[in-house]
Parts: structure tokens; C-alpha cells; sequence
């Protein structure tokens, strides 16, 4: 079995892999290290100790799997209402990168009704292959047939890497997916690259509501597969010269389904995606009442910018859940961030610390959120946001 | 109707701060809870319970002291806890922890829906449910904000989209994974508290659950992590001073010159 050892002999009781943990699960007794139950065998501790005194044994997996007839990027090709999500130009984006340093091709898998319009695009954002499988009744996103027809083009064309969004579908299909082919899947990627040796993928992604970052390799399974959150990757600019494939698999559609989706309904508060926003106004209790909200909103409307709220004004009641970002709201990361009235929780921090640029208003000087922030402008938000509102008025029109 | 809720100890803050001098992280050391979005499973859990008769289990994969954590649910309306530990479901990614957790269902035996927490706030993946439900044979749904209609057959549910939600329908048993706008869960009554004293937590070993030791923990785990790091924050903020109305057009002027603005 897998386990973590201190070689006694070695240890001096310096404490370092102490700090290295990050589950708390080594204690240093009488000048000796000790590893406590807690402990997960991340391996974090291993390269802290300057004595070699750390032994980490791992049980290799069975690596029946033959890597190499595993070639090829993948990315899903999200759709909601016969439109690709934006997500994918990023995927397709990072894939190319990734794809060029495999020297292999960059392919979507495009799944739906009448959806083949969308395959240029697809070539002109970096594909060089769309996997093509329309139906009527794929339509919409289901869970039960995507991911049937999903891993049945795996198991055909064995890619390599797949990446998919990080949204409300990608992080229901990718596990799904992952556990039918009983493979490595990471969340939530906010960088990968290739390993030139083992053509290994390593996907860095973010713990502990951001406060950690780690690494991580699936070496002896194929695909590996990653969720890349919505605006973390930048997509090639669309080149409708480029050439591409079409190719229509012949797959099985799997037409008795237990699950149904009944109804798909918009809600109208929300003009433009959180998640997918270039530009998000948040407000947070510095703004001291209900209807100060309004002020939040007024702004974001001249900025043609999505609403985001902290959890507390939504726990109040002053504005819907939809709208809040943080740890237990939705993750963002948009171009300009304005954090009005908001002091900068770690939740909070978690929801939106990859913004491009950070405008924090608020009264005390001390709060975290001026820690994070680009800009920061100290004084009272409800004053400074009709000025604002009116400054951009007056440039934007 | 009976419910299995899965729930995960996690610590109780995320604060992470690096030592610069030794390039080490300094953890303040936190008491462990349910990971926040567990506690509305167990809520929704409970309600069913209630309005149709049955019972509700908690089931979690950890050490031995989450046993202590999951005598907590009893005293608020919990019936059973089981807690699968064992050495050999250490280092587990969220692959080799949906399999013990399906042995672990098939150990427990007769229910009709699971539910989970949309993801846990140590890791944040969001995997375990759906990967659960594939490797119990049926079907799932994530990020569900209301439960429309259950009946012994089948469940109508709300799934939360980024732009409103879906409503859809799954015959039973399922997997549901929930956000915190399902509901608003109870604190413990006294008399759960004394309940909850007296419940055993059933200890299950990967033996207990006839568990196949290759796909459990580290050994089950295709995803190994390799490298763990702080991030550095480098941001060089920059505070604008004058009156609201100066501070406010130095910002937009800031902001116009860096050309993000040019959109409306």
C-alpha cells in the first residue's frame, strides 16, 4: 500500500515539511517528524525536507493502458441553443497551443440538432477536425445521451487530451464521462501545458478556494481529461481562411433516455452572464441598504456589465442568488471587476481573485478586498458610484 | 423513501499563508466541519424523509475522527452514519473516492436517492456526484435548486444554469447534487443532540465493503498531484485619492486609457 515514511535516522526536527503540509498532518514530537492519520499522500511534504528524510512510496497503477495509441486534442463543443458557448474559442485556443506541442490535431466534438453552421467558426477559432453528431433529439444538452455518445467516440478515436468547460454542463459531462473510461479528470484548470518526455498534460488548477495551487498528471490513463473555467484562456483571433475537417462518425443515438429535460427557462434578471462577462459591478453591504443597490446596477447598465453581488446582501434577500460570486455563488473572471461596498472575504476573494483588473471602492482602508485590488478607491461607495456612472456616461456616448 | 447523503469533512478556512523566508505554507490550524454544501443535502435529505416516511444516512470516506462529525447529523434529523475508513482509501482523487463511496451505497443497500453537495470547499470539483452515479449505474443531476415533485418512481428537479434553470425529470434511485439555494437548513434540537450522543457511526474498512484495494486511494487514482504551490499575488494596487468626484474621474481616465471601456 501507498504510505509516507520519516526515516528517523535522517530527521533533525527542523519543522519545514510542517509548513509543507497543507492538511495538518505531520507533527514533530521529541525532534522527530511524525505523519498522522490525516495525511492524503499529496506528497507536498516530500521535496521540503532538506535531509532526504521523507520516504513516499507509490503503488504504480496498473499501466495496462497503451499509451501511445492515444493521439490528439479534444475539445467539447458546448452549445445552448444551437449557439457554441464562448468557452470553446478558449479551449480551442489553448488546445492549439497544446495540440502544436504534441504535434498532433486539435479536434470538437459538436453535438446537437442543425448545428453544422457552427463547425466554420469552429475551424476558423483553430480546429482542424469537427467531430459532427447531429439528432434531433440532441437539441439540448442531456446528460444521459451526450455522454454516451461522448465516450463512444472516445473509445473509437482515442484522443489523448479532452478539455471541456468548466460550466454547468461541462462539470456534469466530464465526470461522467471520466468515470465510464475510468480515467484521470482535473477541475477547474487555470493553466496546462505538455510535459515533452511523456506527453504527459500538466494541469494546474486552484485549492482551497484559491490559497493553494497544484499540479497535477494523470501518467498511466488515457484520455486525460480537464474542465477549464469560462475566461481563463484566450482565444486565437478567427481566421476564416483556415481549412478544416468535417467528420460525421457513424455513432449509435441512444433514443430510449431515462433522463428528460421538461423545460429550459431564462431568467430574465440577468442580462448578461456572470460567467461570461467582460465586465461585472458587484456590491456588497457597504453599501448599507436595499435600495443603494440600484446605484450598482445603474452603473453596470452603462457599462453594458453584468451584476454581481457578495453573499451577505444575497442572504439579505437584496438581490437574487443568481447573482453572487464567490465560493458559494459562481466563479468569474472578467476583464474589470468592480468590488462596490465589498470588503473581500476569502470567499469572496475565491469567486474573483482572476479578474484582470480589480477596482475596489470602499471605506476602510483595511480591508482585504485593497489587497487584491488594481485600483483602489477609499471613501464612501455611495457617493463615488453616481459619479462614476456619470464620468463614463459622459465618455461612452 | 430512503436517502443516502454524502458528505465530506473539509477544514474549517481555506486561509493559506507563505512563509517567504523558507518558501513554506503556514497553515493556521482550523478545526475540520461538513463541507458547507453537505449541510444543505442533509436538509433536502431530512425534508424527504419526512414527507414520505423512511429514513436518512450519512456516508463519508475519511479518517476515523469524521465519525465524531457525522454523530453531529443525527441532532438534526439524520438516522443512520456510516463512515468508510480505511488506510487503503488514502490519497484518493475524486475517481477512487467515487468507487469506494459506491461500495459503500451497495453496503448500505436499499435507497432510492443520494444526494451531495454541488462540491466541497477544500477541492472544489464538483466530480464525486456525477462520478458516483456512473459507477452505481444511474442516472444524475448536478447544481439542483429545488425538488418540483418525488415520488416513490421518479424525481422532477430544477438544475441551475448560468443564465436561469432546467427542469428535468429522472426515474429513481439518482444521484442529485445540490447549491444552497434549495433551502435553508435547521440547527440541532436538544433532543437530536441527545439522539446523537447515543448513535452509533457504523465504521466500515475497504474489506467490510468488499472493496477492490487496486482502485482504492492513491493506487486507485489515475490524477496524481505533482507539485503544490502559494500563488504569489504581485499586484502593485494602486490607491486614487482627491474627492468623489476627482477619484471618479481619475478612474474612468484610467481606465479609458487602458482601452477595457470601449464596449457598451
Amino acid at each position: 500500500m501507498s504510505h509516507i515514511t520519516i526515516i528517523s535516522e535522517k530527521c533533525v526536527g527542523c519543522k519545514l515539511c510542517v509548513g509543507a503540509c497543507p492538511f495538518n498532518a505531520i507533527e514533530v514530537t521529541e525532534k522527530k517528524a511524525k505523519i498522522l492519520d490525516d495525511c492524503t499522500l499529496c506528497g507536498a511534504c516530500v521535496s521540503s525536507c532538506k535531509f532526504n528524510a521523507i520516504d513516499f512510496q507509490k503503488d504504480e497503477t496498473d499501466a495496462s493502458v497503451d499509451l501511445s495509441e492515444y493521439q490528439g486534442v479534444w475539445v467539447f463543443g458546448e452549445q445552448k441553443n444551437n449557439q457554441v458557448s464562448q468557452v470553446v474559442s478558449e479551449l480551442l485556443g489553448e488546445g492549439r497551443k497544446l495540440a502544436d506541442k504534441l504535434s498532433v490535431p486539435l479536434s470538437v466534438v459538436l453535438i446537437g440538432s442543425e448545428i453544422e453552421g457552427q463547425a466554420a467558426d469552429l475551424i476558423a477559432c483553430g480546429s482542424d477536425n469537427v467531430y459532427l453528431v447531429e439528432h434531433e433529439s440532441l437539441k439540448n444538452y442531456n446528460d444521459e445521451s451526450y455522454a454516451d455518445i461522448f465516450v463512444q467516440l472516445v473509445k473509437r478515436f482515442k484522443p489523448e487530451v479532452i478539455l471541456l468547460g468548466a460550466t454547468t454542463y461541462g462539470r456534469s459531462l466530464a465526470p461522467r464521462v471520466a468515470s465510464r473510461l475510468n480515467t484521470g479528470l482535473t477541475a477547474d484548470c487555470t493553466s496546462l501545458d505538455i510535459d515533452p518526455e511523456t506527453r504527459n498534460l500538466l494541469q494546474t488548477r486552484p485549492a482551497f478556494g484559491g490559497n493553494l495551487m497544484a499540479t497535477i498528471i494523470c501518467p498511466n490513463h488515457r484520455p486525460q481529461m480537464s474542465t477549464v473555467r469560462p475566461k481563463v484562456m484566450k482565444p486565437l483571433d478567427p481566421d476564416p481562411a483556415r481549412k478544416g475537417k468535417i467528420i460525421r462518425p457513424d455513432v449509435h443515438i441512444p433514443t430510449e433516455l431515462s433522463v428528460k429535460v421538461i423545460d429550459i427557462v431564462q431568467t430574465l434578471c440577468e442580462k448578461v452572464n456572470l460567467t461570461e462577462a467582460d465586465i461585472i459591478v458587484s456590491g456588497g453591504r457597504g453599501l448599507g441598504d436595499p435600495k443603494n443597490f440600484v446605484l450598482v446596477e445603474e452603473l453596470a447598465e452603462v457599462l453594458g456589465a453584468a451584476v454581481g453581488a457578495s453573499r451577505p446582501v444575497v442572504d439579505s434577500g437584496w438581490v437574487d442568488y443568481s447573482h453572487q460570486v464567490g465560493q458559494t455563488g459562481k466563479t468569474v473572471g472578467p476583464k474589470v471587476y468592480f468590488a462596490c461596498g465589498i470588503s473581500g472575504a476569502v470567499q469572496h476573494l475565491a469567486g474573483m481573485s482572476s479578474s484582470d483588473i480589480v477596482i475596489a471602492i470602499n471605506k476602510d482602508p483595511s480591508a482585504p478586498i485593497f489587497k487584491i485590488a488594481t485600483f483602489g478607491i477609499i471613501g464612501n461607495v455611495i457617493e463615488i458610484l453616481p459619479e462614476l456612472t456619470k464620468e463614463f456616461k459622459a465618455k461612452l456616448v | 423513501m430512503n436517502v443516502i447523503v454524502c458528505v465530506k469533512q473539509v477544514p474549517g478556512t481555506n486561509e493559506v499563508k507563505m512563509n517567504k523566508e523558507t518558501n513554506t505554507i503556514i497553515r493556521e490550524s482550523a478545526e475540520a466541519i461538513i463541507n458547507p454544501f453537505d449541510e444543505y443535502a442533509i436538509e433536502e435529505g431530512v425534508r424527504i424523509k419526512e414527507n414520505t416516511d423512511g429514513s436518512v444516512t450519512v456516508l463519508s470516506m475519511g479518517i476515523p475522527q469524521v465519525a465524531d462529525l457525522l454523530r453531529e447529523t443525527i441532532a438534526v434529523g439524520v438516522d443512520n452514519a456510516v463512515l468508510l475508513s480505511d488506510k487503503a482509501f488514502a490519497g484518493a482523487d475524486s475517481l477512487a473516492t467515487a468507487y469506494a463511496l459506491s461500495m459503500g451505497v451497495k453496503k448500505i443497500g436499499k435507497y432510492d436517492l443520494i444526494i451531495c453537495g454541488k462540491q466541497a470547499t477544500d477541492g472544489d470539483t464538483a466530480q464525486v456526484g456525477p462520478s458516483l452515479a456512473e459507477k452505481l449505474g444511474i442516472p444524475h443531476t448536478t447544481y439542483v435548486r429545488k425538488i418540483e415533485q418525488i415520488t416513490e418512481n421518479y424525481i422532477r428537479c430544477q438544475r441551475m444554469t448560468e443564465d436561469g434553470y432546467e427542469v428535468i425529470e429522472m426515474p429513481l434511485p439518482a444521484v442529485i447534487t445540490v447549491v444552497k439555494e434549495i433551502n435553508e437548513p435547521r440547527l440541532p434540537s436538544i433532543k437530536g443532540k441527545l439522539k446523537a450522543k447515543k448513535t452509533e457511526v457504523m465504521v466500515y474498512n475497504a474489506d467490510d465493503i468488499g472493496a477492490d484495494k487496486n482502485l482504492c486511494g492513491l493506487k486507485g487514482s489515475p490524477t496524481q498531484v505533482v507539485k503544490t504551490f502559494v500563488p504569489e499575488h504581485e499586484i502593485s494596487g494602486e490607491i486614487i485619492e482627491g474627492t468623489s468626484r476627482e477619484q471618479a474621474q481619475k478612474l474612468v481616465q484610467k481606465l479609458m486609457s487602458m482601452q477595457f471601456m470601449t464596449c457598451k
